[in-house]
């Protein structure tokens, strides 16, 4: 677990940039906590600094793609996914330009920095947009695949990476993947977890510590949490009782997506562990989790919970 | 207070701050320490608010635009009895806190939440434009950082500024010429600033901005000054008062270990002996 998300799209970025000189790497003043540092340093032609200037960001890259550019702008996730709002709207979607978007120290990685800098609403605006795709990779190997299948495709994309080193999901050479379709880690019958990003690891070690005490819960990483995978969805919801676990909000986020496709395909339970409709409890990401339910620990709590 | 009672309180200011820091293990301490003067002079000498005029309508208001820099704040509003300063050096950024790494106004003291950069010159504008409508005698201050005025939601507020004529209101700029990456002039050019602000029809006032002195005069400028907003470039050297943290982008919010720690405290200590 020694390499952060950020650091992982960073490395496939140099390593594709310096075959193709079209991938253009853009920081508002972030390339320090975006783990971008190599990449303007090794690549200083394919690297542009625009300064404080989130909204300039977005519409440069989004120029830039006009031009036949394949931008990848790269910001706290909190400014992208509220400042420069319109210009992922109107500049990115509704323009259909190849903008990737990597909202870095997503969630509430950034602790006790507070709700100006936590992430917990991009789901809901950035996965409101027409046309714009939302993805929440869980660990370093998924992050790599995923990277490399954004950067082939032309279409706009928002991929949220969280601050610091994560566990590891998958292992080294097994790691399943296929772009759009969630990735089922584990299968059981009597309960199904849905998670993205982060709290997926949590989610697995739940799945396992309830193992041990003989129930067995399906786990989906839903990294893909738009296009959501309605297949996956709806393969949970044959469990009859569904926990969704997120680093956002309820409204608009992964829960809402999720209950939304069991109403009208598949009614079941589903119950949805996130953060609240308030400013978050002053703590770091683990602190915050376990204060509300997301970790391991709550989770497994809410199963048993359910399963009374 | 007189110039050298300001510059021992900027000095005290100093070293709570760094103290809060080396507690906490985070914080953003080479603006922290750039600011300190401005808020001193403002804090200690010409704002009309205090822990007994809180909700009086006629009170002062300060927005700290360039949010991060929080630590001198609380420092401040503490040592002028908003709240308990032990508390404050307890807690700040710990689990469960009120103090967080970036101004909330549910501390007493503060008027505005910031941290997002780029907002608070425009809520400014929106104070000093109520205090106009209602014929209200207060002022209302901004520190901004220069990072900060790549942001073009502040020249909105520099606009709307100069066109509403707001002599009630005042801007500083915290000139320390860096910010995360490195030097301002590199990340992205803001010399000239004067000239800049001039051209919206503000009045503009350059001085060395560690220097109490030139800041106390500035602002006693401003509040004479009819007709048009005042913005103080504040000259500052970033990490000012710590010699190892002077003038270098790392200590945006670098922690000191123990002995960098001690280093600091001595260094601003035989300083304030000196005054
Ligand atoms: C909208 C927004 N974008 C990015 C940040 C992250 N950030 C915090 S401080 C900072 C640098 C600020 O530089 P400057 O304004 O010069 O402040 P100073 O050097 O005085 O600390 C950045 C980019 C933020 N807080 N808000």
């Amino acid at each position: 677990m020694a390499t952060a998300n950020k650091q992982v799209v960073c490395n496939v970025l140099m390593e594709l940039a310096k075959e193709d000189k079209d991938i253009v790497v853009l920081c508002s003043d972030s390339r320090g906590s975006g783990s971008m540092t190599p990449f303007a340093d090794e690549l200083p032609g394919q690297f542009i600094e625009v300064g404080i200037a989130e909204q300039s960001l977005v519409s440069m890259a989004a120029g830039l793609a006009n031009a036949g550019k394949k931008p990848m702008a790269v910001s706290p996730a909190s400014f992208l996914s509220t400042r420069s709002m319109e210009q992922v709207k109107v500049d990115c979607a509704y323009s259909h330009m190849n903008v990737k978007l990597l909202g870095i120290s997503g969630g509430v990685s950034y602790g006790a920095l507070g709700m100006t800098h936590h992430s917990t609403t991009d789901i809901a605006t950035i996965g409101s947009i027409p046309g714009m795709r939302v993805y929440f990779p869980s660990d370093r190997f998924q992050t790599e695949k995923l990277t490399r299948a954004l950067m082939a495709d032309t279409e706009p994309a928002y991929i949220r990476v969280g601050r610091n080193a994560v566990e590891d999901v998958y292992e080294e050479g097994k790691v399943p993947f296929e772009m759009d379709k969630a990735t089922v880690i584990r299968e059981g019958r009597d309960i199904a977890i849905i998670a993205c990003g982060e709290l997926v690891w949590h989610a697995m070690k739940a799945a396992e510590a309830l193992a041990e005490k003989g129930i067995e819960a399906t786990v989906i990483d839903m990294y893909c949490v738009k296009p959501l995978d309605r297949e996956a969805v709806l393969k949970a919801a044959q469990t009859g009782t569904i926990i969704t676990v997120e680093e956002h909000v309820a409204i608009g986020g992964l829960g809402s997506m999720v209950a939304q496709v069991t109403a009208a395909e598949a009614p079941c339970r589903v119950v949805n562990l996130c953060l609240p409709d308030s400013p978050v409890v002053t703590g770091n990401s683990k602190q915050v989790f376990a204060h509300y339910g997301l970790d391991a620990a709550g989770i497994e709590k809410t199963a048993l919970e359910l399963l009374k | 207070m007189t110039i050298t009672e300001l510059e021992r309180k900027a000095c005290d200011i100093r070293a709570d701050v760094v103290t809060l820091i080396h507690k906490a293990g985070c914080g953003h301490i080479g603006g922290d320490m750039s600011e300190v003067e401005a808020l001193v002079a403002l804090y200690y000498k010409h704002l009309n608010c205090s822990p007994e005029n809180e909700s009086d309508p006629d009170r002062d208001r300060f927005v700290l635009s360039k949010g991060h820099s929080v630590e001198t704040l609380y420092c401040i509003l503490a040592d002028r009895g908003y709240f308990d300063k032990a508390e404050l050096m307890d807690t700040y950024s710990a689990y469960g806190s009120r103090f967080i790494g970036h101004p909330n106004n549910k501390i007493p003291g503060i008027e505005m939440n910031s941290g997002s950069l780029g907002h608070g010159l425009s809520v400014a504008v929106g104070m000093a434009k109520a205090g106009k409508m209602d014929g209200r005698p207060y002022r209302v201050y901004a520190v901004l950082g220069d990072g900060e005025l790549a942001e073009g939601s502040v020249w909105e507020g520099v606009m709307a500024g100069g066109h509403f004529k707001l002599d009630n209101l005042t801007a500083f700029v915290d000139r320390n010429r860096l910010q995360i990456s490195g030097s301002t002039e590199d990340v992205m050019a803001q010399d000239e600033q004067e000239r800049r602000w001039a051209a919206f029809g503000w009045n503009v006032v350059s001085i060395p901005g560690n220097d109490i002195a030139a800041v106390d005069a500035a602002i006693s400028l401003a509040k004479e000054t009819k007709g048009k907003p005042t913005v103080i470039i504040l000259n500052t050297t970033k990490g000012k008062g710590v010699s190892f943290m002077e003038n270098l982008a790392v200590w945006h919010h670098k922690v000191m270990n123990d002995e960098q720690y001690e280093t600091a405290m001595a260094e601003l200590a035989e300083r304030k002996a000196g005054l």
